[in-house]
């Protein structure tokens, strides 16, 4: 015998274990441990196996590996004595996995024991098969088990009701064969027997419908009158359970009639007295008695409809809303989560006390009740409701604000009934806790803002007075900040008052100041700030008074460590500073933003970036239509008039503004696009590319700013590669043609015309001295523009075009103005027209001049998007169309 | 169907380990860590639910309670009624109570082997076997009798005969 294996008893062990300081030293006592009781497996040792086993059992629950120990159990349950047996299936239904090989060397020993004349070792064989039973074993054992259910102790007979519950899950197939017997459970008089009867019952009902049938046919009935004399049964110390007669009998009756009647009229209707009184008699003053209520409304609510009965449960589940017992509110909500599907009125009744629940201090029960008012929710009591949440967020703990925000944020958008009322009920969660708010919440505020025109002063005087309260609200801060900026006006003259405003007194500055100090806080990041930057740009225009004190701020930034900043005030302050004739145009009033495009964008139904909806946009007429990608350009207000500018020096940085990685962009929009898709929409507002060849429209600037007069929708037309422009001093270069060249990148293909390549493609040879037809490019009702061409010799890609323009009508044209649009493969250069103005009926005409490259000469004809402006009467005109027709060869 | 019980104490180690369906000692070790981890954080004065999908699978609730320094963690499913787990609890502690006479963390740490008899006798295969702490003693007794019976007889002998030998 190894002199070491009988070293430490368990006790000892276990003390040796506690008395370990570190994890490393746990680990050591524990590996000598395992050494010693190997040695011992190895040497077969039989004294101290029971020994060795209850100590493997501990480490196993230490969680070290004790897979050497495992025939030692089939040995122990091998052997004769009960102590053996015992820690052997105590062994076995420890440390043994489902290795099939291993459990099928115990099934003999399982069915000796099964047979066994001591009542104890059936029960011992009992449990370890109840807990480890495999199919295999199942079916081996299961006519043992199925005898033991009639053994005179009680006892083992209800071991032996739970032994069959694992059979049948393993092998539903031997369902029936247990059904009687489980039947005759049901007459047991012993209540530990009863409920393992029970249970058989509701199992067995759960893997066979035929079991199902058989127990709703014949034992219905005798199940109510055996819960009915349970009920009314005398007090029993026994099963007592604080005054109550053994709840959990109860309980699986209550479960087992569930199943009975779920689907069945006969067996719900033979029920529903003794659920009535279950739930009317039972005292809910315990646990144990809230328990049963609890069990008979679930019941309830799912039998056959019994209306009576469920006013009944539901208000069970409302007192136990105002239960002081956590758990009893919090299995409440749960059940009322359920009972909605079922009769969402009866629900409804208890709101008020579920609102209560909302304010619990449990914070697992708060979320529920948030859960459970968000289903309650509807168009007819969004109102109070809301009112009730919002005065909530006040008080509420910091880390269940995120929670309610976006509870609240969710019923306001989804049942709001007036835009009015959405606004003034996320104003209110903002200034409440705007911090916790999720972005997304508060850009469909802005776009909701957006498109309610009415509300737009009343918003931004809202907004102001909101920030001077509560300015540390990060997104109620960006909000104010981009109203500010889009509406400043309405704020500083109350405009659109509505009848339940006080007026208001908001100078200029005070606008500005807004700005200055969500620019400054320390807190804000770097979103707040590029939307500050942007709506004091625009306010430079809107107030012109405070222009110099917002330059002031902008330049600040000029060194700024975030280059997005830098980038932008250095931009901006070169917008103030030199370009003021641009600047209103530039900064003008957003369009409305598409709330079906940005809802859409949320819902991740449309892809996020523009190119599909550009795409889709050019079908319209004129690409006139709504600018789909409306967000991204329109955040700087860059509409497609503003973008071709006149200088030739800056002649980039529109584009930059256009093309520019605006951090602070793609988290408003909600998409991030890539800066060529900036191009792309201009094109699209530029409607270059759509077939009508002559267009008379002013709208393409009139949607962008409704508000505009035609004046200013003409004016950044003027500047447009144009050179008699009053406006314009910059004396036309190729550098300031550039832009529109670059705007028109990637449009050439749709320019081409199928005839022009077919002559092209005949078109071969030096074309030096060739001779081309002159053309009519243009001809509208009065006005007809004459292309003549010629090529300067040795230089085959560039030709120069005289324009003649005639007046046919009988008043003369003032401020005429000619411009012209090729793309991006062509260079243009205009010299200035013999005129600006043009005289009546036809008595002579304004010529001009220009030069075009051709720098894919002989693979793509030429194209020319152009625009007339002139003055008749003083009324502005404008005239545009488009020139495919140049002959082959240029 | 109960899933498991588990009895911790608060420093997260395991006194009482019992899982109903499978699971590898690994995995056991894993689930029990992060179960006190869940416990460890709650607070005072909250309910004593929690959801369990995220430790245990999907449609798994667990219910414990707090005595002195250990917690009794019972997993279970749908199948079940959580208050009455609760009482359950409140069984199973009793009949320990009546069993060791005023439990404390010791008695369990050094008789797990007669909590796992106790246990058996109140849980069976993930079902509940017996409601009343009387009749759970009363089998508890009855089988430590014939352990001590079978003890004095078979294990002094031996080991005097143990000790002979060598």
């Amino acid at each position: 015998m190894n002199p070491f294996s009988s070293g430490t008893r368990l006790r000892d062990m276990i003390r040796a274990i506690r008395a370990c300081k570190t994890a490393a030293e746990e680990r050591a006592v524990v590996r000598k441990e395992c050494a010693t009781i190997r040695a011992a497996v190895s040497e077969n040792d039989q004294d101290y196996r029971h020994r060795n086993l209850a100590k493997l059992m501990f480490i196993h629950m230490l969680g070290y590996p004790t897979h050497f120990g495992q025939m030692e159990c089939l040995k122990s349950i091998a052997s004769a004595g009960f102590p053996e047996k015992r820690i052997g299936y105590l062994g076995l239904m420890l440390l043994l996995d489902e290795r099939q090989e291993v459990l099928m060397l115990v099934t003999n020993s399982l069915k000796q024991d099964l047979n066994h004349t001591n009542q104890y070792i059936v029960g011992l064989a009992l449990c370890a098969l109840g807990n480890i039973c495999s199919a295999e074993m199942a079916r081996d054992l299961a006519p043992e088990v199925e005898r033991l259910l009639q053994f005179r102790d009680p006892n083992i007979r209800k071991k032996a009701a739970l032994c069959s519950i694992r059979i049948i899950k393993k092998v539903p197939d031997l369902a029936e064969n247990f059904i009687s017997p489980a039947a005759a459970l049901l007459k047991e008089k012993h209540h530990g027997v009863l409920i393992t009867g029970v249970q058989l019952c509701t199992d067995l009902c759960k893997v066979s419908t035929e079991a199902l049938d058989y127990f709703r046919k014949r034992c219905t009935e005798g199940l109510v009158k055996v819960l009915k004399d349970v009920v009314n049964s005398p007090y029993s110390p026994e099963y007592d359970m604080s005054g109550i007669t053994d709840p959990f009998l109860h309980i699986r009756f209550l479960r087992l009639l569930r199943i009975l009647g779920q689907g069945d009229a006969d067996a719900s209707d033979c029920m529903n007295d003794i659920l009535a009184q279950v739930a009317t008699k039972t005292e809910p003053n315990k646990n144990a008695g809230n328990a049963i209520l609890y069990e008979c409304v679930e019941t309830i609510m799912s039998i056959e409809d019994n209306s009576g009965l469920r006013v009944l449960a539901i208000n069970i589940l409302g007192r136990f809303l105002s239960n002081r017992d956590n758990n009893i509110r919090y299995v409440a909500l749960n059940m009322l989560m359920k009972a909605i599907a079922v009769d969402a009125q009866a629900v409804q009744r208890h709101r008020a006390t579920i609102l209560e629940c909302v304010k619990d201090s449990d914070a697992s029960i708060r979320k529920r009740a948030l859960e459970l008012i968000f289903l309650l929710v509807n168009e007819s009591n969004v109102k109070p409701l809301t009112k009730e949440l919002i005065d909530y967020l006040e008080v509420s703990d910091q880390e269940f604000k995120e929670d309610l925000t976006a509870k609240i944020c969710s019923i306001v958008e989804k049942f709001s009934p007036e835009k009015q009322w959405y606004i003034d009920q996320m104003l209110k969660v903002l200034s409440e806790a705007g911090n916790f708010v999720k972005d997304e919440v508060w850009h469909a505020l802005i776009v909701v803002i957006s498109n309610a025109p009415d509300l737009h002063g009343y918003t931004v005087r809202a907004l102001y007075r909101a920030v001077q309260t509560s300015g540390e609200q990060e997104s109620l801060v960006r909000v104010a900040v981009w109203c500010i900026g889009e509406y400043g006006e309405m704020l500083v003259n109350n405009v659109g008052m509505l009848n339940i405003e006080e007026p208001i007194t908001v100078t200029e500055s005070d606008a500005v100041d807004v700005l200055e100090i969500a620019m400054k806080r320390h807190t804000s990041d770097i979103t707040t700030r590029a939307m500050s930057l942007i709506a004091l740009l625009k306010l430079s225009s809107r107030f012109p008074s405070c222009s110099q004190r917002v330059k002031e701020i902008i330049v600040q930034h000029k060194g700024g460590l975030v280059l997005e900043l830098q980038q932008r005030s250095i931009e901006f302050n070169s917008i103030i500073e030199r370009h003021q004739n641009i600047r209103p145009a530039l900064v003008e009033r957003m369009p409305v933003l598409d709330e079906a495009t940005y809802s859409g964008k949320r819902a991740g139904s449309l892809p996020p970036t523009v190119s599909t909806s550009t795409g889709s946009s050019l079908n319209l007429p004129n690409g006139v239509a709504k600018p789909p990608a409306a967000p991204l350009v329109d955040l700087l207000d860059l509409t497609s008039d503003d973008a071709p500018a006149p200088s030739s020096s800056d002649g980039d940085f529109l584009q930059d503004l256009l093309g520019v990685d605006l951090a602070p962009i793609p988290s408003l929009s909600g998409t991030s696009q890539a800066p060529p898709s900036g191009t792309d929409v201009l094109l699209d507002l530029l409607s270059i590319g759509t077939p009508p060849p002559v267009q008379t429209n002013p709208s393409t600037p009139i949607i962008s700013s409704p508000s505009q007069n035609s004046q200013t929708s003409v004016a950044p037309l003027e500047r447009l590669s144009s050179l008699s422009s009053p406006l314009s001093t910059q004396v036309s270069s190729p550098a300031g043609a550039s832009p529109i060249v670059d705007l028109l990148d990637g449009l050439s293909p749709s320019l081409s015309m199928p005839d022009n390549k077919a002559q092209e493609s005949n078109f071969s040879g030096d074309n030096n001295g060739l001779v081309y037809p002159s053309i009519v490019a243009f001809q509208s009702g009065s006005l007809k523009m004459m292309f003549s061409f010629s090529k300067p010799p040795g230089n085959p890609q560039t030709t120069i075009i005289q324009a003649t323009f005639t007046n046919m009508s009988s008043n003369v044209y003032t401020d005429f103005i000619f411009q012209a649009a090729v793309p991006k493969f062509v260079q243009l250069h205009l010299d200035p027209a013999s005129s600006n103005s043009l005289p009546a009926s036809g008595n002579g005409s304004v010529t001009q001049k220009f030069r075009v490259t051709n720098s894919q000469h002989g693979q793509k004809p030429l194209a020319m998007r152009i625009r007339i402006a002139y003055k008749v009467n003083g009324q502005d005109v404008l005239e545009q169309g488009q020139i495919n027709k140049f002959p082959a060869g240029l | 169907m109960i899933r498991a019980v588990i009895v911790m104490n608060t420093q997260g180690k395991p006194r009482l380990a019992k899982f109903y369906d499978f699971q590898p000692a690994e995995k056991q070790q894993e689930l029990i860590r992060s179960v006190f981890g869940v416990l460890s954080s709650r607070a005072e004065n909250v309910s004593d639910f929690v959801e369990a999908d995220s430790i245990f699978g999907p449609d798994t609730r667990l219910v414990y309670k707090h005595f002195a320094t250990l917690y009794f963690v019972f997993v279970f499913d749908s199948s079940e009624n959580e208050l009455a787990m609760l009482d359950l609890i409140q069984v199973f502690v009793e009949t320990l109570d009546k069993c060791f006479k005023n439990v404390c963390e010791l008695d369990v740490v050094f008789n797990f082997n007669k909590m796992h008899t106790i246990l058996d006798e109140i849980i069976f295969g993930g079902q509940v076997l017996e409601t009343s702490s009387t009749e759970v003693i009363k089998a508890v007794e009855e089988i430590t009798k014939l352990e001590r019976a079978s003890n004095t007889i078979s294990l002094v002998p031996k080991s005097v005969s143990g000790w002979q030998a060598r």
